[in-house]
């Protein structure tokens, strides 16, 4: 592939964007919460259903094994994805939050007691900050928060006091809000050297650039299916090998046990361990057909291009709506993804999405399930535009026009 | 199809732009309550003084969109001098404009909310006008927003809710 994407092709894949809403041709900018998924994704799942689906690791039959088969596919698919080499490290979890949970659950609770400190960021969703809040409630384990900069980037400058004593580190790799992305590898040294696991937030991360989990450093990395094409109700759990098979699991049932006796239970080795119950087979399915797709557009190249419609977008915005307008999060489109939270002054977020409707836009208002973050700027909501594929200039010319409404029909 | 001027009245703009008692009262004799939409992130901080059974002062703070503000806004002027009763009417009356009908009187806001008529319900007590507020009305063709438009009176009903508790 060359190094841009071919977006009036990728669209025709895309069938839900071909709608017009009040005479407008829709334009989706809310890839971020959720992306939408290529007829090609749709097409893998009917046709598994259509043709192969069974319960895996059970049946002797024919479909159960290519049932079995097609799962393991996508787990090695996933494994080469992202760097890993080796693919029992990937779990299927139902989506990233229950694959941190998961982490802090059965790591967690078998490694921190009361005094252990546990460093969070103020950048990151309620999914990697809950579930060690939880665990802090239960275990007297302390929080620290890693503080954010004026331009919504993690601010690393006091970090290693921070991380003195730590034994986790549970960070965002890419900001759903800000869209800053973490400076990753001076950070999990940090960590690495004060003795602290990384658990790494990549759910804007691994739909968006390139990742190599093997030489990134951290310990575990959590991701959803349905923000890179995929399904939803899949999300993965990639963990070393050491860590998985120290763990308990996390959840019991069918799948996860070599053997069950009157007495107690033996644990399967790791992923079985971690996949209890029947998992998400066609939803496995669909994922590995969202990467074949991410793949034969290469993934520089979709970052490539997230970077170039960030700039334009970022300038279109500003000279529409000039000081109207404050964008959170790096002004440098090459430190940041293509999510661009909005501040319209006089315009309250949930305002600017009616407006942003009646145009055909469809963006999130709201605190991205990122209060403390949110409470850091001083403001309840923001109005998020992201951008992913199948996003083009026609979609940010869409965008400026559709706020320039939105603050003309609520100007004094 | 719904257009934003019916969202979006004249008097609500206003409300939203100049809202009326706006601020904080003095706790006690005030009592304050916060209310959340955790959907969107707005915030109500409701502060509320009772002269016996009449409400005496209120006054709102925090952050939220036209909609959520102007409500909380016109609800502050409409409850002001009225007793318990009739501002639980209101209440009622409101919701029921809504298109919410409470399941069960007092409830903990366990509320139905049931299609999109809009239209009253029949009421044994005497209803009060609902004046500004009936601007409003353009919100349930916006279900979305209803609960914007309902966050204020829910902050309200629990404010009386507790100051009966602890009375
Ligand atoms: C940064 C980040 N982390 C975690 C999540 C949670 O993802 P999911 O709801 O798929 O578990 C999201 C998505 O909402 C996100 O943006």
């Amino acid at each position: 592939m060359t190094n841009s994407l071919d977006v009036a092709a990728i669209k025709k894949d895309f069938r839900v964007l071909d709608q017009v809403q009040n005479g407008r041709r829709l334009v989706f900018l809310d890839s971020a919460a959720s992306s939408q998924r290529p007829v090609q994704v749709i097409d893998a799942m009917s046709d598994f259903y259509n043709s192969t689906y069974a319960n895996v690791h059970r049946g002797v039959y024919r479909l159960a094994e290519e049932s079995t088969n097609r799962y393991e596919h996508a787990r090695r698919n996933v494994a080469r994805f992202i760097g890993a080499s080796n693919h029992n490290e990937i779990v299927f979890t139902k989506n990233a939050t229950e694959a941190i949970n998961l982490v802090a659950h059965s790591w967690g609770r078998t490694n921190l007691t009361a005094g252990d400190v546990v460093v969070v960021s103020m950048l990151d969703h309620h999914a990697n900050i809950v579930p060690w809040q939880m665990l802090a409630a239960e275990r007297a384990v302390e929080i620290r928060w890693i503080p954010v900069t004026d331009d919504g980037q993690l601010d690393l400058s006091d970090v290693d006091r921070l991380l003195d004593g730590a034994k986790v580190l549970a960070v965002t790799a890419m900001s759903n809000v800000t869209g800053a992305i973490t400076q990753m590898d001076s950070l999990i040294a940090s960590a690495k050297a004060a003795g602290a696991i990384t658990v790494l937030d990549a759910c804007q991360y691994v739909p968006h650039l390139p990742i190599d989990v093997d030489a990134l450093g951290a310990d575990f990395v959590a991701f959803s299916g349905h923000k890179m094409l995929g399904p939803s109700g899949i999300g993965v759990l990639w963990g070393r090998m050491e860590l998985l098979e120290s763990m308990p699991p996390f959840l019991g049932g069918g799948g996860m046990i070599l053997n069950v006796t009157v007495d107690g239970f033996t644990p399967d080795a790791p992923p079985a361990r971690f996949e209890a119950g029947t998992p998400p087979i066609t939803e496995a399915v669909g994922l590995s057909a969202a990467i074949d797709y991410l793949d034969e557009l290469g993934m520089e190249a979709v970052r490539a291009h997230e970077v170039s419609l960030t700039a334009y977008a970022m300038r279109k915005l500003t000279s529409e709506l000039g000081d109207s307008l404050r964008i959170l999060g790096p002004s440098e489109p090459a430190q940041r993804g293509g999510v661009l939270s909005i501040e319209l002054e006089g315009v309250h977020a949930h305002d600017v999405s009616q407006v942003l409707d009646e145009h055909a836009v469809c963006i999130r208002p709201g605190h991205h399930c990122a209060k403390p973050l949110m409470r850091h700027f001083g403001v309840a909501a923001t109005a998020r535009a992201s951008f992913y594929v199948y996003n083009d200039e026609s979609d940010a010319d869409a965008l400026a026009e559709a706020l320039v409404a939105a603050r003309d029909f609520f100007a004094l | 199809m719904s257009s934003l001027e019916d969202l979006y009245r004249e008097i609500i703009l206003d409300h939203y732009r100049n809202p009326r008692n706006r601020g904080e009262l003095e706790t006690p004799p005030a009592h304050r309550t916060e209310g959340f939409n955790p959907l969107c992130g707005d915030e109500i901080v409701l502060f509320l003084q009772l002269d016996g059974e009449t409400v005496a002062d209120v006054k709102i703070g925090g952050q939220g969109c036209s909609i959520s503000q102007s409500s909380a806004s016109m609800m502050s002027a409409a409850v002001k001098g009225k007793s318990i009763e009739e501002v639980k009417g209101l209440v009622t009356q409101f919701k029921s404009m809504m298109s919410i009908h409470e399941t069960e009187i007092g409830g903990d806001g366990s509320e139905t909310e049931e299609g999109l008529s809009g239209q009253d319900g029949s009421s044994a007590t005497a209803e009060l006008p609902l004046g500004d507020l009936e601007a409003l009305r353009g919100v349930v063709k916006f279900p979305v927003r209803i609960k914007c438009a309902t966050l204020g009176w829910n902050t309200l009903t629990q404010a009386i809710d507790e100051m009966a508790e602890s009375a």
